[in-house]
């Protein structure tokens, strides 16, 4: 008897994304509870998870695409769509807020010109909140590419942007 | 003779520029042929004067701080690897006030160890509790950690022992052990200081849990948020295998326990149990009903101790020094010590680890100094997001957990976030809505709808009129009741409590803007 998974066609993908997919799949989908060590497997490889990979990777992990889409958009931190070069995780929790995080997120958001999910027009910087970095007593936080950063006001994050440009 | 040198590797530190210090040190060393070695460890907590550089001299450590990579040369010039004097000179680190008068029971090695030497660990008491349990029966360890009074520092601050003993008595042929390593509260980095600082205290707390409850595996389920965690984990889980302390058989006693890191994916929800445990099976991170207990059908539908960093890292030493050593710091039903951080608009920011008892002012103002900006103090949230906003005048209520639900807070993780007289508390209280929206799982009602009703009633109540925002005012009460009683967990369940503190203390801010600026 013909296996029931050739009965389903799979849409076309880019062959980088498909590689992708059964090479962290082939590595990953045996442990127990492996969707979300999969999809960091994605995202780290390709920089996100394209809707492209979904089908694939459910046929892979014998899951439907519906649950596979559902993990994916429930988590802050996978993403559907490319990001920038670098992701700027700007903390705006209470901590933070309470050393005038707010006034910084107007700052970024004005020197980028960008809202928050949004990427510069250069394609240079993506800008993301996130609630807390546990960088509380040297508030405010944020992180560019697992590096973290404290005390930053506008004048340091502009004196930082200046120095990540040159 | 070289000298040792300890620059931290906390990330605290780090985003303070402790590796550029470190790096300066090694050069300037280098072009002075001096024989340094330089040792990352964690962090003391002591964050206003970090990056804090030691130097081990014959009268033991002495500290230097906050250094830039400017200062190094003057440093070297002021003899500092010998002790010597300098204006950034702090004298004995063990001998500044602010760690002098700590308990540091859990955070014993913190800031103390190299993180990554196995061997360093054991040099401080490490591995000791292990040593211990490995002797007792596994009712006797069980017993040994109920009878410390310990409780869960995550912030439910269930008794330890109890889950422990329902797991226990639990009857399956596989048991898990996991670590709840979501910090995701505003205000807290205890987990992240003991996972960067200390990981092998971790490790040693869930190999003697495996061991109390008949469980073989577990997990470390971290928060993506913390990539320098993540990295002292799995070294240490390495070296820990190496050594012979996880695997097969542990110390040669025949047992096994297997351990690795999980990656969340930044949903701050999964820092719930049970949602913790959804994501961990690789679904969405909904909270689950309760019953069954984790502890009866937990992980992959097994028995399952779940408990936080602190917690988990609180065992070791339990079982090395003594349930009653433990359970003589504290106070009432609040036993042993809590690793109180110290955050927000604060002067001198960090851990302050102390028996259960000291007053939120003792905290802020001792400890802290007052705020960073020097602005007189108007609120502190204790307990993350969730936790209620406290006015000045309840800043004498004593740390520990019946006296804060008391007044209607929670001591949580012990997160202390200050806010200077700048705050607008109508702000605050539309944000925890706001923040319970962003971040509900969406499985109950109260919370997936009532925290996006509460943002626009909260709108109302500060564009309208007197009348319209005395409306909406017992509008926002009522959702808060809804919310309250009828959430499914702590997140809409306890989202009212910012709220409703703000409501109480500072009705003033409330007042819709037309009005705030007429008068």
């Amino acid at each position: 008897m013909k296996s029931v998974k050739n009965v389903t066609s799979l849409p076309q993908i880019d062959e980088k994304i498909r590689d992708a997919v059964l090479d962290v799949t082939a590595r990953l989908k045996d442990q127990p509870g492996a969707l979300l060590p999969v999809l960091h497997g994605i995202q780290s490889a390709l920089g996100y998870v394209p809707e492209d990979a979904i089908p694939l990777l459910a046929r892979e992990m014998n899951l439907s695409r519906a649950d596979v889409h559902g993990v994916v958009s429930f988590y802050h931190f996978f993403r559907t769509h490319p990001a920038g070069k670098r992701v700027i995780y700007l903390c705006r929790a209470e901590s933070c807020q309470s050393m005038g995080a707010m006034k910084l997120e107007q700052h970024i958001k004005q020197r980028l010109g960008v809202d928050f999910h949004e990427t510069t027009a250069d394609g240079a910087w993506t800008l993301e909140p996130v609630y807390c970095l546990g960088n509380c007593a040297c508030s405010p936080a944020m992180m560019v590419d697992d590096e973290l950063k404290g005390r930053v006001t506008p004048e340091s994050f502009d004196a930082w942007l200046q120095s990540e440009a040159t | 003779m070289s000298v040792t040198v300890y620059v931290p590797c906390d990330a605290s530190a780090l985003s303070l520029g402790a590796e550029a210090v470190a790096k300066a040190i090694a050069a300037e060393a280098a072009v002075r042929n001096a024989d340094v070695r330089i040792v990352r460890n964690g962090s003391r907590g002591l964050y206003w004067l970090e990056p804090m550089v030691e130097v081990e001299t014959g009268q033991g450590r002495v500290a230097y701080g906050p250094v830039q990579p400017g200062n190094v040369a003057a440093l070297f010039d002021a003899d500092f690897l010998h002790g010597g004097d300098d204006v950034l000179a702090l004298g004995p680190t063990e001998d500044i006030p602010w760690l002098k008068s700590q308990q540091r029971l859990t955070f014993a090695r913190v800031g103390i160890v190299d993180p990554r030497s196995l061997d360093d660990y054991r040099a401080h008491g490490g591995y000791r509790g292990l040593a211990a349990a490995l002797k007792m029966e596994p009712a006797a360890i069980v017993q040994a950690v109920t009878d410390s009074g310990l409780r869960g520092r995550g912030g439910a601050a269930f008794p330890a022992g109890i889950k422990w003993k329902t797991c226990f008595d639990a009857t399956a042929d596989q048991k898990y052990i996991v670590c709840n390593a979501d910090e995701g509260d505003s205000g807290t980095f205890s987990d992240r200081m003991v996972m960067e600082g200390d990981p092998f205290v971790l490790i040693e707390g869930m190999t003697i849990a495996g061991l109390a409850v008949g469980a073989t595996h577990g997990y470390i389920y971290l928060r993506i948020e913390y990539p320098h965690a993540q990295r002292a984990l799995e070294a240490a889980i390495d070296a820990a295998k190496a050594g012979g302390y996880l695997g097969e058989n542990i110390c040669g006693s025949g047992k096994a326990f297997h351990l690795e890191v999980r990656m969340a994916a930044g949903a701050y929800i999964c820092g719930e149990e049970t949602s913790l445990l959804e994501s961990l099976e690789g679904r969405r991170g909904q909270v689950r009903f309760k019953p069954p207990l984790p502890a009866i059908q937990g992980l992959f539908g097994k028995p399952t101790v779940i408990n936080n960093v602190i917690t988990l890292a609180t065992v070791p030493i339990i079982l090395d020094r003594g349930a009653t050593f433990y359970r003589d710091f504290g106070t009432g039903r609040s036993r042993g010590t809590m690793p109180i951080q110290l955050a927000g608009n604060i002067k001198r920011g960090g851990l302050v680890e102390r028996a259960f008892g000291l007053t939120l002012r003792e905290l802020i103002e001792d400890y802290g100094g007052g705020t960073a900006s020097g602005r007189p103090v108007r609120a502190v949230q204790v307990g993350g997001p969730l936790g209620a906003y406290i006015p000045v005048s309840q800043l004498d209520t004593p740390i520990d957990y019946e006296a804060f639900a008391a007044i209607n807070g929670m001591v949580g993780h012990g997160g202390v976030v200050v806010f200077d007289d700048t705050v607008d508390m109508a702000a605050q209280a539309r944000f925890a809505m706001e923040f319970c929206a962003i971040e509900s799982c969406g499985k109950c009602t109260p919370c997936r709808i009532g925290s996006t009703r509460g943002v626009e009633v909260i709108d109302r109540m500060l564009a309208g009129s007197i009348a319209e925002r005395e409306r909406n005012e017992v509008l926002l009460r009522d959702l808060c009741q809804t919310m309250l009683a009828g959430s499914l967990c702590a997140l809409g369940g306890m989202a009212p409590f910012p709220v409703l503190s703000a409501l109480d203390h500072y009705p003033e801010d409330f007042a819709g803007t037309s009005q705030r600026k007429a008068s």
